[in-house]
């Protein structure tokens, strides 16, 4: 347990010291949600039935843009590989980095994001659940996006091959976020696909450092 | 057993074998072609609703079959290709990879063509099976490109057996989300696929078909393999030896 939080509290130690690194990510989820609807122009009616899937591809994007940084300064440095080989077991060091990689991007947009809900005119209600669709659905995407960037990190411009890996594997996610949270402005009950969404994580949390490790070790060697 | 998978997993066996038996496998896909095309377009009755536009069956559902088989395959092969590091089967999963994307593609261009005539649109948001195949499609691209993107072709071909593993994991869930949405939302739309029951003169001729698509992407895999395979070993002896040969006839 050790290496977990050595590894958890010198990323976030390093992400206090980049303060403009923390907020990037946040800022760039409000631009989108913002652009969109200046593209859109959309009636207040038709806007509230977008609001989940606009507030979750927002969502999405920004993970995928800050995702890149998980691993790649400390690959450059050359930390990634006395990591890799002392003796400590890398899923578990992969375990934090995605933590810290949520604290530091998913957990800020998600607590933006019910400011934003209400702008686009959800009601508190809906907002409460799609703050809770967020706080569920973002660790998955941190988790999910370590297998891409572990096959990734060793390519010098890994950015649109990135995309292209993780977004198929976030289709799940975005279906059952924007989905719960629709249903629920319909007036039905939400339990089951919140539960599913947590199935989701679990399973995300449990398998995903796994593969990210062994692809870790690919890219160094 | 064991050492019938090693001796057939040597390149210059795997070489020899496949060679002998390229020709008959390429003469049962022909013949089973002929027969499942005729038994298709001319045996089969007509669909007493969809007239003769169903016949377009006999292609998009082996290549859809085919389009989830590939995978499998290559998620099986790159198990095999992490684990005990047999050379064979990474370069069946990296030989399968762009055939599986054809598969998929012919899939999706045969059902919206199809689409047309029974559903009234060329392409349906709300069919899970559509947008699955669609998402089958991306990570097939998602394979070939980053096989390209590595320029270590070892390190790709480890990349590219991790990805095809998470990938696998991940088909049945995007699989299951899209049915869900639909299911929950607003029941099922478009359940043609799903006739009551399809007559046998129907069903013979499609069986055959698929029978012929798993033939054909089987000689494709070969020869792709022994391409990749002469290339890779385009230094050792045995692979000197063929080339000898051929140049000596």
């Amino acid at each position: 347990m050790n290496v977990f939080t050595t590894i958890l509290k010198r990323d976030l130690l390093l992400a206090i010291r980049h303060r403009a690194e923390l907020l990037n990510p946040m800022l760039f989820f409000v631009l989108v949600i913002v652009l969109f609807q200046l593209g859109m122009r959309a009636k207040p009616a038709v806007l509230v039935s977008l609001a989940p899937a606009i507030v979750w591809i927002a969502a999405l994007l920004s993970a995928l843009l800050s995702l890149d940084h998980m691993f790649r300064s400390d690959m450059e440095d050359g930390a990634l590989e006395q990591m890799i080989i002392s003796t400590q077991p890398t899923s578990l060091l992969v375990l934090a980095k995605i933590l810290a990689h949520w604290i530091i991007t998913g957990l800020p947009v998600a607590l933006v994001a019910p400011i934003l809900g209400l702008m686009l005119g959800l009601s508190f209600d809906a907002t409460k659940i799609l703050l809770l669709t967020l706080l569920i659905g973002t660790p998955i995407l941190s988790a999910i996006g370590s297998i891409g960037v572990a096959l990734t990190v060793g390519l010098r411009r890994g950015g649109v091959i990135l995309s292209l890996l993780i977004l198929p594997l976030y289709v799940p996610v975005l279906i059952f976020a924007s989905q719960t949270v629709t249903t629920y402005m319909a007036g039905y009950p939400v339990m089951a696909s919140l539960s599913l969404m947590m199935g989701m994580l679990v399973l995300s949390l449990s398998l995903a450092p796994w593969a990210s490790s062994a692809a870790l070790r690919m890219s160094v060697s | 057993m064991y050492k019938l998978f090693h001796q057939l997993g040597s390149p210059p066996t795997f070489y020899r074998w496949s060679g002998l038996w390229l020709p008959w496998l390429a003469f049962a896909c022909f013949a089973l072609f002929v027969i499942g095309l005729y038994g298709g377009l001319v045996y089969a009755p007509a669909d007493y609703q969809q007239k003769d536009s169903f016949r377009i069956i006999y292609i998009h559902v082996p290549a859809a079959w085919m389009s989830m088989f590939v995978y499998v395959v290559m998620a099986v092969s790159g198990a095999i290709a992490l684990i005990w590091h047999i050379k064979l089967s990474e370069i069946m999963m990296l030989s399968s990879a762009s055939i599986g994307a054809s598969f998929t593609f012919i899939a999706l261009v045969t059902g919206s063509i199809w689409g047309k005539p029974t559903w009234g649109t060329y392409w349906e948001w709300g069919d899970a099976r559509l947008l699955s195949e669609l998402l089958l499609l991306f990570l097939y691209i998602g394979i070939i490109g980053l096989y390209s993107a590595i320029e270590d072709k070892r390190k790709a071909a480890q990349a590219v057996s991790i990805l095809a593993l998470v990938g696998v994991v991940n088909i049945p869930i995007i699989h299951y989300s899209v049915v869900f949405v639909n299911t929950l939302h607003q029941g099922p739309t478009v359940s043609k696929f799903d006739a009551p029951s399809i007559d046998t003169r129907m069903l013979i001729p499609l069986l055959i078909m698929a029978v012929a698509f798993k033939l054909f992407y089987i000689i494709v895999l070969l020869l792709r393999s022994r391409n990749e395979l002469l290339w890779r070993e385009r230094r050792s002896n045995w692979v000197k030896n063929i080339v000898k040969v051929k140049n000596n006839d």
